[in-house]
Parts: C-alpha cells; sequence; structure tokens
C-alpha cells in the first residue's frame, strides 16, 4: 500500500503533464501521439538509443541524490548547479596538473602539468577532488544556516552565480589555451580518462558516449540508501528533516546534521563533474552543465527522495533530453524546447499534488 | 579614471536598473505577503516575450507592454494557484515558472517566426520612447512606483493588512483579514511588476525578445530586495547600485587595467551582488529579517 501511493503521485503528475503538453502541441498545430511516439522510440528503440538516454541520466542521477539527501534534512539545495561547476573545473584542473598536461601554443610546446601520474592514481585523485570541491562547496550554505541561520535557498541560488563566475575566470585568465576560441581549460591527461562502458558491453556502439560514471551513479544509489536507512548518521539526518526540535530533544544536534547534510549532497553533485570531466569531455569548458544542478531538483521530487526513486526519475528525465532532440527534428512545429515545458509542468503538477500524498513532503521552514 | 564617471555612466546605470526595480518592487509585494518569489526571472520573460510579439505585430509599444503586464499576472495567477491553493513548496513551484518560461516562449516563437527562440527586431520607431535621448519612459514610470508602493505598503489598509499576512497571518486572520485573497493580489501584484520588467528589457533597452534574455536579473532583484531588507525605497538603491556595478562592467571593459596592464576581470565585478548577499544574509552588515511567515502556506483552522 506504501509502494502504491508513493508510485501513485508522481506517476499522476507525469500523466496530466504529457496531457497539457500534449494540449500545448495540438495547439502549436503537430499531433501530439507522433510527437510523443518519436520521444519514446529515440529514447528506447535501440541498444544504441538506451544508452545515450543512459548517458543522458547519469548526471540527474547524481544531483537527484544531492537535492534528495538535502530534502531529507529538511533543506532545499538549490546549489548543485554551482557544485557541480565548481568539482568541473576542479576536477579538470587536477587532471591537468597531475596528469602530464602539455598544450601546443601556437606551434610552441609549453608542459602545463606539475607531474604525470599514473591512471591507478590520477583518475582516484580526480575523483576525490570532484568529491571534495563539490562537498566543499556545498558546505559553505550549511556553514552559513548552522551558525548564522540564514536561508540555504538563497545563499546557494547566490552561490551558483559566484561559482559560474569564478571558474569562468579561471578558465579564462589562467587554464585556456592561448588561441583556443572556445572557453575551456586544456585538456586532462590522458590518464585520467575513465573507461567508456562499450569496451565492457560489445553490443553497446562505441559512439554511445555512456561511460563508467553510469556505473558509479548507480552504486551511489546503493551507498545513499544504506546511508540513510541503515546507518546512524543517516538516521540522525533523517531525524533532524523530520522534526528538529525533536530531535534535538533526543541528543541529536540539528547544527551539525546540517552542515553534514549539506556537504554530502555537496559531495553528490560534484560527482556529476566525473563523467562530464574524466569520461566524456576531457576538459572543464564554459556552460557545461545543462542546468543539471536545477533539474536534480525535479528529479528528487519525483523520485520522492528516495535513490529508486531518484534512478527511475533521472532515466525518465534522461527520456526526455534524449527524446526532444528527435521530436525537434522529425515534426514539422515542435522545437527541443518542448522538454522544457514538459519538465516545468511535471515540477509544478508533482509540488502541487504533494498536498495529497503524506510522506517526504519538505516541511515549511523560514 | 574621471573619463569614465560621467553623465553617460550614471544614464547607463539608471538603464540596467531600471528592469530591476520592477522586479524587485514585485517580489517586494509578493514576499511581504508570505509568498517567497523565486519565479521573478520567469515573470521577467513571460513580461519581455509578450511584449516584444505584441509590438512586433501591432507596431504599438504601449500596447506591448500592457499585454507583457497582464501576461505576467496571468502566469503570477497560475503561480499562486500552486502555492496558495495547493500549498506547494514556493521555491519549487516558482524554479517551474522559469523552466517554463525558458520553454515556452522559445516553443511559440519557433512556430510563430520560424525562429530558434527570438521574435523578429522591431523597428527603432515602435519602441518605448526615450527622453533627453537616454532615459526611458519606463524608468520614469518605476521611479514614480517606487513611493507610490512606498505609500501603498505604509499608509494605505491594504499595505498593513498585507504586512500583518506576512508577519502573522493567523493573527491578520483572527482580525478579519482575508488571508488567502490577500496573498492571490500579492502574488499577481508581484507579476505585473515583474513583467513590466521584463517588456522594458525587449521593447526598451533592446529591440527584440531572445531566449532567457533575462539572464538572471530576476535573482539580482531578489538579491536587491533581501539586500534592502524587504523596504521599498532601499530597494530603489539596491537596485540603483546593482545597475550601476552592470555599468561600471560595461564601461571598464578595455579601459581601465590593472597596474599589471590586464583588463579587470569582469567576472570579478559580477559576482559583487550575490556576495554582498551572503554577506548581508549572515547579518555581517545589520540584521536582514525576513517577513516572519515567508513561505509557509496558511490554512485556516476551523
Amino acid at each position: 500500500m506504501t509502494i502504491f501511493r508513493e508510485i501513485l503521485w508522481p506517476l499522476l503528475a507525469v500523466i496530466a503533464a504529457f496531457i497539457v503538453g500534449g494540449v500545448i502541441i495540438l495547439m502549436l498545430g503537430d499531433n501530439p501521439l507522433t510527437a510523443y511516439g518519436i520521444l519514446l522510440s529515440s529514447s528506447f528503440g535501440s541498444v544504441k538509443d538506451i544508452g545515450w538516454t543512459l548517458h543522458y541520466a547519469t548526471p540527474l542521477i547524481f544531483t537527484g541524490l544531492a537535492v534528495a539527501v538535502a530534502f531529507r534534512c529538511g533543506l532545499l539545495n538549490i546549489g548543485a548547479e554551482g557544485q557541480l561547476y565548481v568539482a568541473a573545473f576542479a576536477t579538470a584542473w587536477v587532471g591537468i596538473k597531475f596528469g602530464g598536461t602539455v598544450v601546443n601554443i601556437f606551434g610552441i610546446q609549453e608542459d602545463w602539468s606539475w607531474m604525470s601520474l599514473p591512471w591507478f592514481l590520477l583518475i582516484p585523485l580526480c575523483m576525490l577532488t570532484a568529491v571534495a570541491a563539490g562537498g566543499i562547496w556545498g558546505a559553505i550554505p550549511g556553514v552559513l544556516k548552522a551558525k548564522f541561520g540564514s536561508h540555504e535557498v538563497i545563499n546557494t541560488i547566490m552561490l551558483n552565480f559566484i561559482a559560474i563566475s569564478l571558474v569562468s575566470y579561471f578558465t579564462q585568465y589562467h587554464y585556456k589555451v592561448p588561441g583556443d576560441a572556445l572557453l575551456q581549460t586544456a585538456s586532462i591527461g590522458e590518464a585520467a580518462a575513465i573507461p567508456q562502458l562499450d569496451r565492457f558491453l560489445p553490443f553497446l556502439p562505441a559512439d554511445v558516449p555512456l561511460n563508467s560514471a553510469f556505473l558509479l551513479a548507480i552504486l551511489m544509489c546503493v551507498f545513499v540508501y544504506v546511508f540513510l536507512w541503515k546507518t546512524k548518521w543517516g538516521y540522525e539526518l533523517r531525524a533532524v528533516g523530520e522534526n528538529p526540535s525533536a530531535a534535538e530533544y533526543g541528543g541529536i544536534s540539528p547544527k551539525k546534521q546540517i552542515i553534514i547534510a549539506m556537504t554530502i549532497s555537496g559531495a553528490l553533485a560534484g560527482m556529476a563533474a566525473i563523467g562530464e570531466v574524466l569520461g566524456t569531455r576531457y576538459n572543464y569548458y564554459d556552460a557545461f552543465s545543462a542546468d543539471w544542478g536545477f533539474l536534480g531538483i525535479a528529479v528528487a521530487l519525483l523520485g520522492r527522495n528516495h535513490p529508486l526513486g531518484v534512478l527511475i526519475a533521472a532515466i525518465f528525465f534522461g527520456v526526455l533530453l534524449r527524446g526532444e532532440i528527435f521530436v525537434d527534428a522529425f515534426t514539422p512545429r515542435v522545437s527541443k524546447d518542448l522538454g522544457w515545458v514538459l519538465q516545468a509542468i511535471i515540477i509544478l503538477f508533482v509540488a502541487c499534488f504533494q498536498m495529497y500524498s503524506k510522506g517526504s513532503r519538505i516541511k515549511a521552514k523560514t | 579614471m574621471s573619463e569614465i564617471f560621467t553623465f553617460s555612466l550614471i544614464f547607463a546605470a539608471i538603464r540596467s536598473a531600471t528592469p530591476l526595480i520592477f522586479a524587485a518592487l514585485g517580489g517586494l509585494f509578493s514576499e511581504r505577503s508570505g509568498v517567497i518569489n523565486i519565479a521573478l526571472e520567469g515573470l521577467m520573460l513571460a513580461g519581455a516575450f509578450t511584449a516584444a510579439a505584441i509590438t512586433y505585430q501591432t507596431g504599438n509599444p504601449y500596447l506591448g507592454l500592457l499585454s507583457g503586464v497582464v501576461s505576467g499576472g496571468l502566469l503570477a495567477l497560475l503561480y499562486a494557484v500552486a502555492c496558495i491553493r495547493f500549498e506547494a513548496d514556493q521555491v519549487v513551484a516558482g524554479m517551474a515558472i522559469n523552466f517554463l518560461m525558458i520553454g515556452l516562449p522559445a516553443l511559440i516563437s519557433g512556430v510563430i517566426y520560424d525562429s530558434t527562440g527570438s521574435t523578429p527586431q522591431i523597428d527603432k520607431a515602435d519602441q518605448l520612447p526615450n527622453f533627453f535621448n537616454s532615459i526611458s519612459i519606463a524608468s520614469i514610470l518605476v521611479f514614480a512606483l517606487v513611493p507610490i508602493c512606498w505609500y501603498v505598503l505604509y499608509r494605505t489598509p491594504f499595505g498593513l493588512r498585507l504586512r500583518a499576512t506576512g508577519e502573522n497571518p493567523a493573527a491578520a486572520d483572527a482580525a478579519g483579514v482575508n488571508v488567502v485573497k490577500l496573498r492571490y493580489i500579492a502574488v499577481v501584484i508581484s507579476g505585473l511588476l515583474a513583467a513590466a520588467g521584463g517588456a522594458y528589457l525587449s521593447i526598451g533597452q533592446s529591440s527584440l525578445f531572445t531566449k532567457g534574455m533575462t539572464a538572471g536579473r530576476g535573482f539580482i532583484a531578489l538579491a536587491a530586495l533581501i539586500l534592502a531588507k524587504w523596504k521599498p525605497v532601499p530597494v530603489l538603491l539596491a537596485c540603483l547600485f546593482f545597475g550601476f556595478m552592470e555599468a561600471l562592467t560595461i564601461q571598464i571593459q578595455g579601459v581601465i587595467k590593472l597596474p599589471s596592464g590586464e583588463d579587470i576581470p569582469v567576472q570579478f565585478i559580477q559576482i559583487i551582488p550575490y556576495v554582498l548577499t551572503v554577506i548581508v544574509l549572515a547579518g555581517f552588515i545589520g540584521l536582514s529579517r525576513a517577513p516572519k511567515a515567508l513561505g509557509i502556506p496558511y490554512r485556516k483552522e476551523n
């Protein structure tokens, strides 16, 4: 019965959103069934399509988990976007400095690295950097809330802009290869690259960028589940989310838990950088996130702040991100922006339906 | 140095501040009634798109402005229904409105104008007019709005009820205030004002709508609102300060250099509003206290 209730409202929200979206498509002059057909067939039609869908879902699993962990402590982390920007740049920086990066500046070779570590040291170092950088950037609003009581929503919004600007500064002025037309850093060392999944899965076409970060994302779902429901720390974190004063009465420090929750949340968001920097583009580039941090909020909401729900919701959003490209190309009128509209309507419906479903409702807070 | 600080810089600051003041005054009404308004960005975009489209079709910027403002009000009504009737988390619903307004205008203009999200260019003659060659009619309007907002908020029964609702809705209710109706009105007003700011962007400052053209101005307005401690006159000053920063960023490009001969990185100037907000929220520059009931849905007890 509980499982039924958990699934019912998110499902209704998705159905309602598709109906409203269908009406919009109709008003634009296209056939909604054709558009939705393309959406599904382009994301699940073949092994290649599924691979792409999972690739699009990967960063959203991380950011969805990030938002969910904070939610469970009664916090709304709107800052996953900034956290993953900081993490992505830091990861690229370590990949350059410790990966033996040599850049070619107008024909002259210049060594930008400090040393050249072997892959079995470099990859873990880069991954830890992503986790640490995201965690630190997430901890800031946590500490500000615990020490000064300032609202994490406003602070995380502000820290997003600060993060994106700072990282853009460092890229533009210090780590961009002179002469490069794009605002991006030099490439990371080859030893920092994590394996593509087609190396292990012979049936997966080699041009699908799905990489081992997807496996890490699944692993993190398990980790978050075990942490939240099978450990004392997770219990304490959830206790604060359920009722801070009762938790405090029971000997749990809400302030400490707020800092812990925001740090873990930021670290999870930072992991989204792993798949992108170490597995897809092999550098940091400006405006690299397709609003993954913000979509993480939608993923967590739709997934009812449960790791399994987050996984399913992230794959669902992966479908939208993969499918919108094909809807754009193969319908006469509807463009790629349909994805944004559907996402927005889903979030709106999920938020409204929470009134009717008990459980992971966010506590009102000041 | 002196050639930078000229009248043209002041005018540029006023131009940059204008959309911010509109949006921040909008946010003021909504937040003073107890409803968080993260949706300012989306409401501005609604105004910007509708104003540009209608002005392009009719050639009348006043009609464009009016329809932009109405579209913002309607979108705000949707937001209000979600937040008040359905008690949706206000931050989450606000994000949804922002997402919607990245997608919807692009979707519509893709069909009507066969573009990737922008409207066609409006004739220079059809833009909102400027006075003294540089001050828009919208800027004059918004400067006039500040004392009006102050008067409404502090000198009318409506303002008193609004403030009471944001501080203690249960007490306001007991005193006979219709909390729900008041919040609806406040949120719709915020939509009207924010959309006017957006309309100025598309048919005043520039001459077309482009996808996501507000570029975070809704959030800067929110920052100004917090910095101004939810008060109208400080809102004006905070917005002028942020507008000045934006204008300065543009003017010093390539003119003033660091002692080392490098350009001053624009990123450092861009982050000033955000850093200030974090500092102010932490209580380092006087305490900034939000309306007490901000973000909490109100349910009448029977």
